[in-house]
């Protein structure tokens, strides 16, 4: 009995290590490549290594500038979208009332919608109301299309928290919004960590978004200039495309492993994946 | 208490005033554009000179059904979501939850690691990396070379295969974390009971397992499809839909009608055919679920 145990465990860990393997492989290249003088296409160990692909990229035009300009776009998006959820969960929350259930349904409804789908007449409505071309049209459109599955989220988050201690809080005469924001949110501070570092994750890798709505270079944010460099230099200088895909990624994967924990697979679509 | 009370009482309206910012969001930016799109269908708006543009009933979709590219990219958008999410994501995602049920600590962490590292990266990283893996002067390509066998440009010829490898490359994660959570949830006296009785790994696996997580699996195929449908990025930076035209699904066939050939009554018309579709997947998907909102 053991024996077929033991041998079940390394058939899985043979078949798992093969998988491993092949998910590995492009990571390995982009790890090796940016660290090659001349990096090729293939996974290989470098001719010689060297940091000058991370020095070539470190520039205001190449990295800083995108970076900041995500940093800007992706941030105010994120800080819109919690605020706006997290307002919005509360009375979701809290109030029975005929009108909760459409709500949260369409709301479940939204959070499945393919937004691409939607582009073309968001970029005809941007272009008709001038918010083409600008950061806070696109952060305004950016923050909308994470908006239903993180008020889905924080609703869920804040059905976990007690009412009682609320409940004291108002005898004690406190408004609905002091409620919230001294009684409620500080209460459910890992689930807001989470909604808003989930939200700036999936912000920071949109690329058709900001392609879209976004047109001159100076306020493209990395996921776009990214592309934009590849298409100009990088079928020329696969090491610096890649060690700038380092830095770009870097944020996020550092991010990720913050909240991995709190992640665990009945997240992955959220509090929506009730059993 | 009976102030207080009174006080509930009055704000009864007011305590729904919260809600206003994120409903006005929703309202403008996707109400307002979903609403748009319906419209512009039904015309024949373009992209340049004149700002005309003329109700034209269902000529857009008429003239859709009636385009080859529109049909060739229905069938790639068919192909690409059948081989990448309904058989890689969705197989993988469970193969791997599985075996990793099965096997040593390390080697179960080092897996997940890796896979999540695939899903966490940016789009268009991700469509870089697996750029460079197809390409003929690729990583395939020189394993392929290491083991004898036959190499080719991968990119050029099987672009649809290469994409929903990528597809598959980058999104399996999802499946895994799903189904790692509906199968630590099968009670272990069921399963062992079983194989106390006998039955076979794949007779446990179709006759327990499966039947024990198909909640997980509905939703699970519903999710992966969904955002199948509208990856766009992915291929965008990896084939441009190329060459020709044989990777070109429908969100990217979408973009290629309203901004290059500049249509964009016509390329709306398929983003609302898209919308459409992924609208009946996300009915069915809440149906599936029967939330409890």
């Amino acid at each position: 009995m053991l024996n077929r145990r033991a041998r079940a465990r390394l058939s899985a860990d043979a078949a798992l290590l093969l998988t491993a393997a092949a998910f590995a492989l492009p990571l390995l290249w982009l790890a090796l490549a940016s660290v090659d003088a001349d990096a090729d296409l293939r996974v290989r160990a470098p001719s010689s290594l060297t940091g000058d692909n991370f020095t070539a990229v470190l520039t205001d035009e190449i990295t800083f500038t995108p970076m900041l300009n995500s940093l800007l776009l992706c941030g105010s998006a994120t800080i819109l979208t919690v605020v706006c959820a997290a307002l919005a969960a509360y009375p979701l929350s809290r109030y029975r009332s005929r009108f909760n259930r459409p709500y949260l349904l369409t709301i479940l409804f939204t959070t499945c919608l393919p937004i691409t789908a939607i582009m073309v007449p968001v970029y005809g409505l941007f272009v008709q109301v001038d918010l083409i071309d600008t950061t806070y049209g696109t952060s305004l459109f950016l923050a909308t299309s994470q908006l239903p599955f993180s008020i889905w989220l924080m609703k869920n988050f804040m059905d976990g928290v007690p009412t009682v201690l609320e409940e004291a809080a108002w005898t004690d005469g406190a408004s609905n919004f002091q409620t919230l924001t001294r009684v409620v949110l500080p209460l459910m501070g890992p689930g807001v960590t989470v909604v808003t570092i989930y939200t700036f994750i999936q912000l920071w890798g949109n690329f058709f978004v900001p392609f879209m709505l976004l047109l001159t270079p100076d306020q493209l944010p990395a996921s776009v200039s990214i592309f934009t460099f590849f298409g100009n230099y990088g079928s020329v200088i696969y090491g610096q495309l890649a060690a700038f895909s380092i830095l770009y990624s870097a944020p996020v994967l550092i991010l990720y492993v913050l909240i991995s924990r709190r992640l665990g697979g009945g997240f992955a679509l959220g509090g929506a994946v009730k059993g | 208490m009976s102030t207080a009370h009174a006080g509930r009482q009055q704000g009864r309206l007011w305590r729904w005033v919260p809600l206003a910012p994120a409903t006005l969001l929703l309202v403008l930016f996707l109400a307002g554009p979903i609403a748009y799109c319906v419209w512009i269908a039904f015309t024949n708006t373009q992209l340049t000179g004149s700002s005309s543009s003329d109700f034209v009933g269902l000529a857009n979709f008429r003239r859709a059904f009636a385009d080859e590219n529109f049909r060739n990219a229905v069938w790639l958008t068919l192909v690409f979501t059948f081989v990448s999410s309904i058989v890689g994501q969705n197989t993988l995602g469970l193969a791997l939850a599985g075996l990793m049920r099965a096997a040593s600590r390390p080697v179960r962490t080092l897996t997940g690691a890796l896979v999540i590292a695939a899903w966490v990266l940016p789009e268009i990283v991700a469509a870089f990396l697996l750029y460079a893996f197809f390409r003929r002067e690729g990583t395939l390509n020189a394993i392929l070379d290491w083991l004898q066998l036959p190499s080719q440009n991968w990119l050029y010829t099987l672009p649809i295969l290469a994409v929903s490898f990528a597809n598959v490359w980058r999104g399996t994660a999802f499946s895994m974390l799903i189904y790692s959570a509906a199968l630590s949830e099968i009670p272990k006296d069921i399963t062992e009971a079983a194989q106390v009785d006998g039955a076979s790994g794949a007779r446990r696996l179709w006759h327990i397992t499966l039947p024990m997580i198909r909640r997980s699996i509905g939703t699970n195929l519903m999710l992966n499809t969904l955002s199948t449908l509208s990856v766009f990025g992915l291929i965008w930076a990896m084939t441009r839909g190329g060459p020709g035209n044989r990777s070109q699904t429908l969100p990217v066939f979408m973009y290629d009608q309203a901004f290059q050939k500049s249509l964009i009554g016509y390329g709306t018309a398929v983003a609302l055919l898209l919308l459409l579709v992924g609208s009946l997947f996300s009915l069915v998907y809440l149906r599936l679920m029967r939330v409890e909102v």
